[in-house]
């Protein structure tokens, strides 16, 4: 581990020097938010934000994507034929993500790069992407990544943890894509502060006011809280969009789609939400999750129950508060959470009568 | 309208008590400053977490149909439409709806309050006509009516239109409201400039459907949007296709909306999709005379044929 100290001036550019070799992605405000876009050559990421709307996980899994194009013309010999589509790989850099969202691609990760099972989309993006992380000095009221595996200077998933000292940048090198960066910014002048980094990460920890309790969710028997008496409760005011899930960082369901106009056609990969009444409906149309309180009941228990015991990596949650603050009828993942970590199977029989 | 909470819990209490009803429908205090959530209480005892205040947007009508239980629900003058809406429309029958209703001043916009201050919102109290902001550093009062969810400012039918009981005197009904000021701009508008007003309104569109799902009207059993076969519309972020879905839906909700706006209030990226809702409105009220939700007695402008139905609109 390296520890870099970027001069503010040399910021920009660094990354301009960067450009040459890297597509460069950042946070840009548009309106009333920031959101992640590829950066415009000379565009610098707005790292004046707290975090984006929407988390970025589009940039390895974008909402909609393209994986195959074929014809329908018969009168082409290549007709019928699925054909991948150029993707660009290009060596590309993620500055200014935060923490939590570098986390949550480990997460994601579990999923789309397993021994099996290998998603080449997701993968050959993660592959050609370097994170550069921002720490996080100023979280919501929201955030309570500290006890969600995470934290404010949490370096999992990172390449590179930058922390701001006010005239200039300290910079934590934590891997070789990180020092190939590095290189390639000309950001060189080492430091031994590593002090600064530790009291940094210390006094934003100490800003995180939001907590949750996982502790006893491994232990608690599987079948009896899917029956917990609560979920009724909880799943009430849910109106079954797809907000939680798209603007999650950890949710990676998908759907694929065959789009057709006129005689040509692709073959996408679209964002899906286990929200969405459709998302189990059989070929029969048989629904095995036909209600919302099954709906609902599966997203908490995906990500608070089933992932923990699968994976063993904690939750399937880096606490960034997004679906906290964006569901329209604040259904609150720290309260189902609190429910959930709290849940003694005796209420079950009781329940059951 | 602040101070009803008291007087809500001792009706609910009463009603189930009573046994008149198995469920009362209102709101709990949300986790967050301006956030409630909808809930239910099926014992006396548990209307202690009932609550009301101007975060109460979310239309309680969406959570009536389908159930079997006889139902008391707390409604606002949109919400009571709604119900209405749904009687006329055999979604539910009246007897089994004990409606309260609740005089309404007007829900706040907590989209447009999170722009006026700097920082996060802490916390956020109101008396009868004002709201105070807290963050971290500061501290703002603002007149309740200068911030107002836009269809709340529009509103002509704060008092419920029907109710088997109210949870306090009826409030004054806003006069001179001019509803149509900001469609009448873009009636105005060339084909061009409305395309891409449309364009602009929709782009920051990510298809989760909350507004669809926050709308009493939009309870089929498979949305058009859903339905495979045949396939209406591609389910990628294709702008045709998204924009489909938002002129479809509002061609669905023609003559039914009671611009309640939770849809609006709903929407995670700030669409307002009622421009186009109120436009089919405005048409109704043009054409028809119409207004949706007003009297389960009478039948719907696009239900029904009249000999003397306008059609100088029809080229």
């Amino acid at each position: 581990m390296t520890l870099v100290k970027i001069d503010k001036k040399n910021w920009a550019k660094g990354l301009t020097a960067a450009a040459d070799a890297y597509r460069l992605f950042g946070p840009v405000r548009s309106k009333d938010h920031h959101r992640f876009n590829e950066l415009e050559k000379g565009e610098m990421p707005d790292l004046n934000m707290v975090n984006t709307r929407l988390s970025p996980k589009a940039l390895l899994f974008p909402q909609s994507e393209t994986m195959l194009e074929y014809s329908l013309d018969e009168s082409r010999d290549d007709h019928h034929i699925m054909k991948a589509v150029p993707k660009d790989d290009s060596p590309r850099a993620v500055i200014g993500i935060r923490p939590c969202d570098a986390k949550s691609t480990l997460l994601v990760k579990l999923n789309f790069d397993t021994p099996d099972v290998k998603d080449p989309y997701w993968l050959s993006a993660y592959e050609a992407t370097t994170f550069i992380g921002m720490a996080c000095d100023t979280p919501l009221s929201t955030c309570f990544c500290t006890t969600a595996g995470c934290g404010p200077y949490h370096e999992e998933g990172l390449d590179m943890l930058v922390m701001d000292q006010d005239d200039a940048y300290l910079a934590k090198i934590l891997t070789e894509k990180g020092k190939t960066f590095a290189d390639a910014a000309g950001w060189k002048a080492t430091s031994d502060d590593t002090a600064a980094f530790d009291a940094g990460k210390t006094e934003a920890e100490g800003r995180i006011v939001s907590a949750i309790k996982t502790d006893n969710l491994a232990d608690t028997d599987l079948l009896e809280l899917h029956g917990a008496h609560f979920w009724d409760d909880v799943a009430f005011a849910c109106l079954n969009c797809g907000t939680c899930t798209f603007s999650c960082p950890t949710c990676w369901c998908f759907d694929i789609q065959d789009e057709v106009h006129g005689k040509s056609g692709v073959r996408q990969k679209n964002w899906d939400s286990c929200m969405f009444p459709i998302f189990t409906v059989h070929t029969t149309g048989h629904n095995p999750r036909d209600t919302k309180t099954q709906r609902v009941r599966q997203r908490f228990m995906h990500k608070l129950k089933y992932f923990v015991d699968k994976y063993e990596a904690g939750i399937m949650c880096v606490g960034c508060g997004r679906c906290v603050r964006q569901c329209p009828v604040n259904i609150d993942i720290r309260r189902v959470c609190e429910q959930m970590n709290s849940f003694k199977p005796a209420d079950a029989c009781t329940a059951q009568g | 309208m602040f101070g009803y909470t008291e007087k809500m819990r001792d009706i609910a209490g009463r009603l189930l008590k009573e046994c008149d009803v198995e469920m009362v429908i209102g709101f709990r205090k949300g986790t967050l400053p301006m956030m409630n959530e909808p809930c239910f209480v099926t014992t006396p005892e548990d209307v202690q977490s009932l609550i009301w205040d101007s975060n109460c947007g979310i239309n309680l009508a969406n959570y009536l149909t389908n159930r079997k239980e006889k139902i008391a629900v707390f409604a606002k003058g949109c919400d009571s439409r709604n119900i209405v809406t749904h009687i006329i429309e055999n979604k539910i029958k009246r007897d089994q709806v004990h409606i309260i209703g609740v005089p309404c001043t007007g829900m706040i916009d907590k989209r447009k309050i999170t722009g006026m201050v700097a920082g996060e919102i802490m916390a956020v109290v109101e008396t009868e006509t004002t709201i105070k902001v807290k963050t971290v550093h500061s501290e703002t009062l603002l007149n309740k009516t200068d911030v107002l969810q836009q269809n709340c400012m529009l509103c002509g039918h704060r008092n419920p239109v029907v109710h088997d009981e109210l949870v306090a005197d009826p409030v004054d009904e806003q006069t001179d409201v001019d509803r149509y000021a900001d469609i009448r701009k873009i009636e105005t508008m060339g084909s061009e400039e409305k395309w891409l007003f449309f364009e602009d309104l929709l782009s920051p569109c990510i298809r989760c459907y909350a507004c669809r799902n926050a709308c009493p009207l939009c309870y089929c059993p498979t949305c058009f949007v859903d339905e495979a076969k045949p396939q209406w519309l591609g389910k990628g972020q294709d702008p045709t296709d998204v924009r489909t879905f938002h002129f479809l839906r509002a061609y669905h909700c023609a003559g039914r909306c009671t611009d309640c706006g939770a849809c609006e209030r709903a929407c995670p990226v700030g669409i307002n999709m009622r421009l186009l809702t109120r436009k089919l409105e405005k048409d109704c009220q043009d054409q028809f005379g119409w207004e949706a939700g007003l009297s389960p007695d009478q039948r719907p402008a696009l239900d029904v044929y009249k000999a003397n139905d306008p059609e100088a609109f029809i080229k």
